[in-house]
C-alpha cells in the first residue's frame, strides 16, 4: 500500500552530485534537471516533485491553483510510532505543500485544461481526504467549465493513517469520474513511478487514455507484498510500464522529453478541445 | 492494500482467545451435564447456576471487545459465509459463473434468487468453512476475473430490472503474479466506476471482514450496513502494523488506530447501519443472524424500490461524494454554493457543492444530521 522508498536519489554532500539508484551512477544535478530528472546514463525517468512536473508540463506560467484552503486534518487521532498530526507537519515543512496534491488550471500548447498531479515526496503521494478531495474538485471544474482533466499520479495508494476514510476517496474520485464521463468529459491518466494501490485502483485506471512513464512501477499490490505472498522471484520488469502495455492494461508509453508534444496532440481530439478550434 | 495471508490462511481457533472465560464456563456445564446423565442425580440447581453464568459471562465478555478482538469474530471460521445467506435467505437460487472473459474465480459468487418479495441478483465474495473449501475459494480473495464476473452479473442484474444484493467479506483483492498481469487495479477501479451507473437498486452488506479495494469492488450502494463485529478499512491491521510499527506483531495497535469496526464506521459516516449480531457473536447463533440481516435487507429493498432510477443514482453518487464529510464541512460547502448562486446566478462557480437535495430524505441541512450516511436512515 504504502512502500515508497524505491529509487529514492540520494544526495550527495554538496549537494551538487546524485547517484541514479537505477543504475547507480553519479550524475551531475544541473544536468539531471536540465535532463528533466530522466537519467542521462540509463533514462531511467525518475520521480518529479509536483512543482515541477507542472513547471514541466503547463505552459510557462499558465498555472493557476485551486483549492489551497484545504487541509489535512487527523480525523482518527491515529497514533503509530509518532502522532499523524506530526507527519503531516513535517511533510508540509518538507514540501512547501499543505498536501500530496496540488491542482489548478492551465494550457498546454494553447490547450486550456484542468489538472492534479500528486506529489510524492508528501508521505509518498499518498491519498487521504485532502488528496480524493482535490481530485475530485479537479474533475468537477472541468466537468463546469468544459475542460479536459489530465491526472498525474506517483503515489504509494491510499493513506493508512485515516483508515476507511481514505478507502473512500477511491470511491469519491471514480463517482466524479462517472458523473464528468457521462457529461462528455475527456480524462487522460498519467502514471508515473511508482503509482501503486488505491490510486491505481481509483481514479488512475479509469481515466479515457492511460499514459505510463517508461519503466515507473504500475501495480495494484506492491512488489514486496506480492513476493511475500507467493514466496517467488517476480518475474522480469514485472509491473514496469513496459510489462503493462504488453499485458494490454495501459494504452501507451510516453517518454517524458515528449510528453508535452504526445499530451497536446492526444488532446486535440478531445471533444471540448476540438468544438474550441472549430469556433 | 493486500495482507499477511499467513495470518488469514491459519486455522483460526474455533475459541477465540478472549472467549476463554465463556469456554472455562461452558466446560464445566457441559460436564455438570453428562454428570447428571450418568448419575441420574438432581444437579437442575447447579446446572440453572452455570447457565446463568454461562449466560452473564458471554454478556460480560461481548459488551467490552476491542477493536482486535472484533476482527478475529469477523474471521471466525463458524460466521455466516455468503454461501450461509444464500442457502438461508434465498429461494430460487440459480448460480451464475464466469466473467465471460477468462475464468471463473471462485473468491466471488454470483446468481439469482428470491428474498421474500424481491427476486435479486446476489454477488458477494465466497470463503469456506473447512480447509479444503477455503483453498477452492482462495481464501476469498478476489483476482481480476471475480471483479468483472460481478460487474457483468450486476449489469445483467440492470438489464433485467433486478435489485443487487452485496455480501463482503474479504481480507483482500488477491496479491498475485496473474492478478497483477490481468489488472487487478484496473478491474476494481472499473467495477467502483460502473457502479455509479447501474441503474437498479444496490444494497451492500459487510458480513466478515471487509479488507479495502478488494472489499470496496462490489460495496458502492446505494444502502450499506455492516454486521456488528464485522471490520472494514484501507488495510488489514496485520498489513498495517507492518508497515507503520515495521511488525505484523503489532497488529492489536493498528486495528485500535484504524477505527475499523462497525461503530467507529457509523459514526464517521461510511456504513449507513450497524446490524446488531445476537450476544455471543454471529459464530454462536448463525440462522439468527442471517435472518435478522434478511429482515433488513428486505426493509431497505422496499424503500429503494420506490425511488426513480434517476434519482437513485443521484443520490449513490451525493453519498459517495460527501462521504465522512463533517457537519461543518457541508454546511460550508452549503454556504459557499449560495454566495456563488448570489454572486453568479446559474448553476456552476462552486465545484465543491454537492448535488442539491432532491428529496424529503435527504433534508438541506444535511450536516445536521451529522455524517453523511446518517441521513439516509430510516
Ligand atoms: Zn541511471
Amino acid at each position: 500500500m504504502a512502500w515508497g522508498r524505491l529509487r529514492k536519489k540520494k544526495e550527495m554532500p554538496g549537494g551538487l552530485w546524485s547517484k541514479c539508484s537505477a543504475c547507480g551512477t553519479m550524475v551531475y544535478n544541473k544536468e539531471l534537471e536540465a535532463n528533466l530528472l530522466v537519467c542521462p546514463e540509463c533514462s531511467f525517468h525518475h520521480t518529479v516533485p509536483a512543482r515541477r512536473r507542472i513547471e514541466m508540463t503547463a505552459d510557462p506560467g499558465s498555472f493557476v491553483e485551486h483549492f489551497t484552503d484545504l487541509q489535512p486534518r487527523d480525523r482518527l487521532h491515529f497514533v503509530d510510532q509518532e502522532p499523524y498530526s506530526e507527519k503531516l507537519k513535517r511533510a508540509q515543512q518538507k514540501t512547501g505543500n499543505t498536501e500530496a496534491c496540488l491542482a489548478g488550471t492551465c494550457t498546454l500548447e494553447g490547450i486550456p485544461l484542468a489538472l492534479a498531479v500528486l506529489d510524492f515526496s508528501f508521505m509518498g503521494g499518498s491519498m487521504g481526504e485532502v488528496v480524493g478531495e482535490k481530485v475530485a474538485r479537479t474533475v468537477e471544474l472541468a466537468l463546469e467549465e468544459n475542460l479536459p482533466v489530465l491526472l498525474v499520479s506517483a503515489s504509494g495508494g491510499a493513506r493508512m493513517h485515516e483508515g476507511a476514510i481514505s478507502l473512500m476517496q477511491m470511491a469519491k474520485t471514480c463517482a466524479t469520474l462517472h458523473a464528468y464521463r457521462e457529461a462528455g468529459g475527456f480524462s487522460i491518466s498519467l502514471m508515473t513511478n511508482p503509482t501503486t494501490g488505491g490510486v491505481t485502483a481509483s481514479f488512475a485506471s479509469v481515466c479515457d487514455i492511460l499514459v505510463g512513464e517508461p519503466g515507473a512501477l504500475i501495480g495494484f499490490a506492491g512488489p514486496r507484498v506480492i513476493q511475500n505472498t507467493i514466496r517467488q522471484d517476480l518475474p522480469e520488469g514485472f509491473q514496469r510500464a513496459e510489462f503493462l502495455l504488453e499485458k494490454g492494461q495501459i494504452d501507451r508509453i510516453v517518454e517524458r522529453k515528449a510528453l508535452r508534444e504526445e499530451l497536446a496532440r492526444i488532446l486535440r481530439y478531445a471533444p471540448m478541445v476540438r468544438a474550441l478550434q472549430d469556433a | 492494500m493486500a495482507r499477511d495471508r499467513k495470518e488469514a490462511q491459519g486455522p483460526q481457533p474455533a475459541v477465540l482467545p478472549f472467549e476463554q472465560p465463556i469456554e472455562d464456563v461452558r466446560q464445566r456445564l457441559e460436564e455438570l451435564e453428562t454428570l447428571a446423565q450418568k448419575t441420574n442425580q438432581d444437579l437442575t440447581e447447579e446446572l440453572d447456576f452455570y447457565r446463568a453464568r454461562l449466560d452473564r459471562v458471554t454478556r460480560e465478555t461481548y459488551a467490552s471487545l476491542s477493536a482486535w478482538d472484533r476482527v478475529q469474530v469477523a474471521r471466525h471460521p463458524d460466521r455466516p459465509l455468503a454461501t450461509d445467506y444464500i442457502a438461508l435467505l434465498l429461494e430460487d437460487w440459480v448460480e451464475l459463473h464466469g466473467d465471460g472473459c477468462f475464468g471463473d474465480d471462485r473468491a466471488i459468487v454470483t446468481g439469482l434468487g428470491t428474498l421474500g418479495r424481491h427476486r435479486l441478483m446476489l454477488v458477494g465474495h465466497r470463503k469456506g468453512r473447512d480447509t479444503k473449501a477455503r483453498m477452492a475459494c482462495n481464501f476469498g480473495s478476489a483476482h481480476p476475473e471475480g471483479y468483472r464476473k460481478a460487474l457483468r452479473k450486476m449489469k445483467l442484474a440492470e438489464r433485467m430490472g433486478l435489485p443487487i444484493l452485496s455480501l463482503v467479506n474479504t481480507p483482500g483483492a488477491y496479491p498475485g503474479v496473474g492478478a497483477e498481469e490481468r489488472g487487478q487495479a484496473r478491474a476494481i477501479a472499473e467495477n467502483i466506476l460502473e457502479m455509479f451507473g447501474i441503474r437498479v437498486p444496490i444494497v451492500v452488506v459487510v458480513i466478515g471482514e471487509g479488507g479495502s479495494g478488494g472489499a470496496l469492488g462490489i460495496a458502492v450502494g446505494d444502502r450499506v450496513g455492516m454486521l456488528e463485529n464485522a471490520w472494514y478499512s484501507v488495510i488489514s491491521p496485520e498489513g498495517c502494523a507492518s508497515i507503520l510499527w515495521r511488525s505484523a506483531e503489532r497488529k492489536a495497535e493498528a486495528a485500535e488506530a484504524l477505527k475499523l469496526t462497525a461503530g467507529d464506521l457509523h459514526r464517521l459516516g461510511i456504513v449507513d447501519e450497524v446490524l446488531p449480531e445476537p450476544v455471543g457473536g454471529a459464530h454462536r447463533h448463525r440462522e439468527e443472524t442471517v435472518r435478522s440481516v434478511g429482515r433488513r435487507v428486505e426493509a431497505w429493498l422496499d424503500e429503494l424500490s420506490e425511488l426513480d432510477p434517476g434519482e437513485l443514482l443521484r443520490r449513490r453518487q451525493h453519498r459517495f461524494r460527501t462521504i465522512s464529510q463533517t457537519a461543518s464541512d457541508l454546511e460550508a460547502a452549503l454556504a459557499a454554493a449560495e454566495e456563488a448562486a448570489r454572486r453568479e446566478p446559474g448553476p456552476g462557480g462552486v465545484p465543491e457543492a454537492p448535488e442539491p437535495p432532491a428529496a424529503p430524505e435527504e433534508p438541506p441541512a444535511a450536516g445536521a444530521g451529522g455524517p453523511g450516511g446518517e441521513v439516509r436512515e430510516p
